[in-house]
């Protein structure tokens, strides 16, 4: 049996310190994992707290990103607990089995520490990652510090594991902001973080003789879009059990956290909309546009897979104006983000639509600042007042040469 | 655990675990070589398989061959798929949770996934030392995506992308020498078998699966569409195969140690294995015979080598 831990009411852990801490509490049976900026910490620390003994699984340390996989699905399909952390071109690595683990219903848990995509080569963090596994039918989280890093790692083994989902899941947070910065964190005992996420319960394992299960077999155009559909379907629903699962961990430690998280919205004209720390940032900035007369709110979402088209599209829906912030550039079109959100508000039945434009900053890593916030809201307050976008729907923030603008 | 089985007839009674239903061309090895390996096995079998013929023969939704425990996951990741369930059979051991007899660990792989394709993810495995046995399903090509050469592909032959033509005579370089490959890892058992001799192939398959540590079989395995020769002749071309020397038996014991396994009494020439199959056809065209003519030197050679090797016992 592994040793516990004896951890402070407040511990000062960075995001992967957070992330690692709810791992070993998970008592996790295979971890196969391999090292990348700026999720390497996770898997030294757990290394270490496997040489220590706190950790009685295997840990396995396999070659590659591919490989580490490889060895969660075999692991997972072998029916017990597993997870495993990456970044980037790890995380590009692993694409092709992100698609199977979701095809077989695996419920490992992924912690993706965001950074940019090569080339040029660039450890630092932004969401060009995450949308790689956008379409692979994984469960996507977003957290936005330390303590959210930890507590939606301990959410995520439930809601992945819940029978009714059975689903892989990312827990998203981003590169260095979350995952290199101490800050005060409130853990959970080994004892109550266990409780909360419970034994894992098997289902059709390889290790049943008495039941051998296939997996992976392939199913041609007679049956692959029912299987398809099926997981659509399971991850659409999800939502409810992730909702059930915020509850239960609000109960437990008073911390609740929403499908749709908003900040001064209610009476609010103009808002930002983002993911991961820059959610941080933008409160800060829409209390100080507040002081300048604008009535500024933020809004985020804890889960972008599966999407919370409905209640987004009504958080949002009696707003004037929206600046959605995209941490990445899917080349050749709008933010990613600002097409969801846009899609969302497009589903509301007889809403008089906001003004929608979309930022893109932060590609690896260029600074956004308070200053740049502040323009942000003037643009939005200007865009409200005129009743239209004044200014090109797409633009960036802190790019150096000729300003560059779309649409 | 393994079965003593001591007759074909004992052989042909016990093939349960792996279902005569399946899409396998007739007369294909593969199939030989899956009932003989789990033939082999007596307690619990955790089976992976990578992409390929057999793969996509024998799990088609909604239908399985298989009565063993058994996952595919893609092309290159076979070999990890079963080190991932070898890993958690170790952690459930551990914790308590797991308290039935140990089951063996084997993948299966044709050798595109073996060769080429997946040789890290199999080199990373033996590397980690996992207690599982790979069996590589050697058909000499790409079958399954309608003969494409590999790694494994002998110099001459026609495929379908290194077709002969009328500046080729097919396939340019030879093929790539996977035992010496696999034994370098320090793998305490690696050996070449052949379906036909099954006896010898019975006994390496005990010997690799009741190995602790990674073990690695090459299988050959003659393919009637690729190789093209008609489907009764399979057991005859595997004849000429290992008779010819041109797939010599032998094995490899922790790493270096190695043994012939099968001397023939009269060794066939090459040309004889060569004529029996469609692929090999071109060569028998004045321009090309001193391929067949180089052919014979690289087999004699080798053959040479694995003498050495085994009185030098180094
Ligand atoms: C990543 C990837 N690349 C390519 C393929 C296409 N593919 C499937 S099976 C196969 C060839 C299999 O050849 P081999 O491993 O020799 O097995 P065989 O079919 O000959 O038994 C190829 C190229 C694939 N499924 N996945
Ligand atoms: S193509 Fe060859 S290897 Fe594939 S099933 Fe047919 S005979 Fe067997």
């Amino acid at each position: 049996m592994a040793s516990a831990v004896e951890l402070q009411e407040i511990e000062v852990w960075d995001g992967n310190m957070a992330a690692s801490h709810a791992l070993r509490q998970a008592q996790i049976d295979v971890v196969a994992a391999y090292p990348i900026t700026p999720s390497t910490p996770i898997v030294q620390n757990y290394g270490s707290f496997v040489s220590n003994g706190y950790v009685d699984g295997e840990f396995v340390m396999v070659e590659s990103e591919h490989a580490a996989m490889s060895a969660c699905v075999g692991a997972a399909a072998a029916g017990g607990r597993v997870a495993t952390a990456t970044s980037s071109q790890g995380f590009a690595l692993m694409v092709e089995v992100l698609y199977q683990a979701s095809g077989m219903r695996l419920p490992i848990v992924l912690n993706l520490v965001n950074r940019a995509l090569a080339s040029p080569l660039n450890i630092h963090g932004d969401h060009s990652d995450m949308y790689l596994g956008r379409d692979a039918g994984w469960i996507n989280l977003c957290t936005c510090n330390p303590q959210e890093a930890y507590d939606f790692n301990l959410m995520a083994f439930r809601i992945a594991e819940d029978m009714e989902v059975r689903i892989p899941t990312i827990v998203n947070q981003d590169g260095f902001l979350s995952s290199h910065t101490a800050q005060n964190v409130r853990p959970l005992s080994d004892e109550v973080a266990y409780k909360f996420i419970g034994d894992y319960q098997s289902k059709n394992s390889l290790l049943d003789f008495n039941k051998p299960a296939t997996y992976g077999a392939q199913a041609e155009e007679d049956w692959h879009f029912e299987h398809k559909a099926q997981l659509h379907s399971a991850l659409m629903h999800s939502s409810r059990v992730i909702e059930k699962v915020f509850g239960e961990f609000a109960k437990l430690t008073g911390r609740k956290y929403n499908l749709i998280e908003t900040y001064d919205i209610e009476d609010a004209e103009v808002a930002v909309f983002a993911l991961g720390t820059t959610v941080e940032s933008a409160r800060v900035a829409a209390k100080n546009a507040r002081k300048r007369g604008i009535k500024a709110g933020v809004a985020t979402i804890r889960s972008f897979r599966p999407f919370p088209y409905a209640e987004l599209g009504n958080a949002l829906k009696n707003l004037k104006a929206i600046a959605i912030m995209d941490k990445s550039l899917p080349a050749g079109a709008m933010g990613a983000l600002f097409n969801e959100v846009g899609t969302s508000l497009y589903q509301v039945k007889d809403s008089k639509h906001p003004i929608l434009s979309n930022y893109i900053y932060g590609l690896g890593e260029r600074d956004l600042t308070q200053v740049d916030l502040e323009n942000i809201f003037k643009e939005l307050q200007e865009n409200a007042q005129a009743g239209k976008l004044t200014h090109p729907t797409q633009q960036f923030i802190g790019l150096r040469g000729p300003k560059l603008s779309f649409c | 655990m393994v079965k003593e089985i001591k007759n074909l007839k004992q052989f042909s009674k016990s093939a349960e675990k792996f279902e005569g239903a399946h899409l396998l061309c007739p007369g294909c090895a593969h199939g030989m070589i899956v009932r003989e390996v789990l033939n082999a096995v007596d307690g619990p079998v955790v089976l992976g398989n990578s992409t390929g013929c057999l793969e996509v023969s024998t799990a088609v939704y909604p239908y399985t061959s298989w009565d063993v425990p058994w996952i595919h996951i893609g092309f290159e990741n076979g070999s990890t798929a079963v080190a991932g369930a070898e890993a958690m059979y170790k952690a459930l051991a551990k914790k308590g949770k797991y308290n039935g007899q140990k089951p063996k660990f084997v993948a299966f792989g044709g050798d595109g996934a073996t060769y080429d394709i997946g040789f890290q993810w199999i080199s990373g495995c033996f590397e980690r030392g996992h207690d599982m046995t790979y069996i590589c399903l050697d058909n000499e090509v790409y079958a399954n995506t309608g003969g494409q050469r590999s790694g494994s592909t002998p110099i001459g032959a026609s495929t379908s992308t290194t077709p002969a033509g009328k500046v080729s005579y097919g396939k340019k370089e030879r093929k790539k020498d996977i035992l010496f490959v696999m034994a370098a890892h320090g793998s305490p058992y690696v050996a070449q078998v052949a379906p036909n001799k099954w006896k010898d192939m019975n006994k390496k398959i005990k010997q690799a699966i009741d190995t602790q540590g990674p073990t690695f079989i090459n299988a050959m395995s003659a393919c009637t569409t690729e190789w093209r020769f008609d489907s009764n002749q399979t057991v005859e071309v595997s004849d000429l195969a290992v008779d010819s020397l041109v797939f010599p038996l032998f094995e490899i014991i922790n790493g270096t140690e190695v043994k012939i396994t099968y001397r023939p009494k009269n060794i066939v020439p090459v040309r004889d294995y060569l004529g029996a199959q469609g692929r090999f056809k071109h060569l028998f065209k004045p321009e090309n015979e001193h391929i067949i003519e180089q052919f014979q030197k690289d087999v004699d050679a080798r053959w040479e080598y694995l003498q050495r090797r085994e009185e030098a016992k180094v």
